[in-house]
């Protein structure tokens, strides 16, 4: 599976992967509605070392589509908030 | 739906923009090369742009601490003089400097990590332009329109998903630096006039208490401090 992190490049990780970061997922789904910043920023930093850790950076001579998109490691609850109800992460 | 999947449509949403459908796919690859070198010069802009920023945050950390050094001499003097209410004033916009010196370092950490993501950015992005525009020349050399269109599509959509990221990281770095700017031109200001006072604005009744007591009491620490080494 090949995971895209926003400004940093694409990972290949194991498909077995996909179980854990959705829980991961969720808990930021919960955060973000809750507006709590601090537990945001540590699962967002969970989620990203866990591709890190687990995948490796594919080359840039590869162009290839991602299956998972991850948001910017420094993307603020408030951004968040946008990706889910509004217009993006940034607008156009 | 989580944030992975809400991103993941953000992301769709531009790359639909950026791939520009027409007739012949040969001219989609051409159309899309010509965006990639421009989102390239983009990313060299941004770069730039970022770099002079930091740059100008470390002239006026600079200047700052010069005039702490200044600040503390005149302090020194004042003791010497007798005059502990000339040595408080100096002490207390020391300690105003001193805040805003932090707080321009975490600033500039910040641009560093910004300078140094964009870096690798401009790198990845060249060696992805380099590997398409070869692509881009077998397949029109090798297939005629309707069979390159497979092929098109693999790859047009692989640049456009990168091309999407790096537009977005472009993006988000203008909006820091020129955040940044206006903050360091307010600063700008008032060093030139001379007052610091409650630069950053923020912060409650409370939280401004707090810091005057931190700071008076840092005054009045090297104020015993150049007392003593004055020998009074």
């Amino acid at each position: 599976m090949i995971i895209r992190i926003m400004g940093e490049g694409q990972y290949r990780v194991p498909d077995s992967l996909i179980d854990e970061l959705n829980r991961i997922d969720n808990r930021i789904v919960e955060h973000v509605s809750a507006g709590a910043e601090r537990e945001f920023r540590q699962d967002l930093d969970r989620l990203i070392e866990t591709i890190k850790q687990k995948g490796t950076a594919l080359p840039a001579e590869e162009i290839v589509e991602s299956q998972v998109i991850v948001p910017p490691s420094d993307m603020s609850l408030e951004e968040a908030k946008k990706v889910f109800n509004g217009p993006g992460l940034i607008e156009d | 739906m989580g944030l992975l999947d809400r991103m993941g449509t953000v992301v769709k949403a531009k790359m639909n923009k950026i791939i520009n459908k027409v007739e012949d796919p040969r001219e989609t690859l051409d159309y899309s090369y010509e965006k990639q070198l421009e989102l390239l010069q983009n990313v060299r802009r941004g770069l730039a742009e970022v770099t002079t920023s930091k740059k100008r945050l470390e002239l006026q950390k600079a200047k700052l601490m010069q005039s702490m050094d200044k600040l503390g001499a005149q302090a020194g003097d004042a003791v010497k003089a007798g005059r502990d209410d000339l040595a408080r004033v100096a002490l207390e916009r020391k300690v105003a400097l001193g805040a805003q010196v932090e707080s321009l370092e975490l600033q500039i950490q910040d641009l560093q990590k910004e300078q140094d993501k964009l870096a690798a950015t401009e790198q990845r992005l060249t060696t992805k332009i380099e590997v398409f525009r070869t692509k881009k020349e077998t397949i029109k050399a090798q297939y005629s329109a309707a069979e390159a269109q497979v092929k098109v599509t693999e790859s047009v959509t692989g640049i456009s998903e990168e091309m999407a990221d790096v537009g977005m990281a472009v993006q988000r770095a203008e909006e820091k630096t020129e955040g940044m700017k206006a903050r360091s031109a307010a600063l700008d200001e008032l060093l030139e006039q001379g007052s610091l006072e409650d630069v950053t604005g923020s912060g409650d009744d409370i939280d401004r208490e707090l810091n005057r007591m931190k700071a008076s009491s840092g005054v009045e620490d090297e104020l015993v401090r150049l007392k003593r080494e004055a020998g009074r």
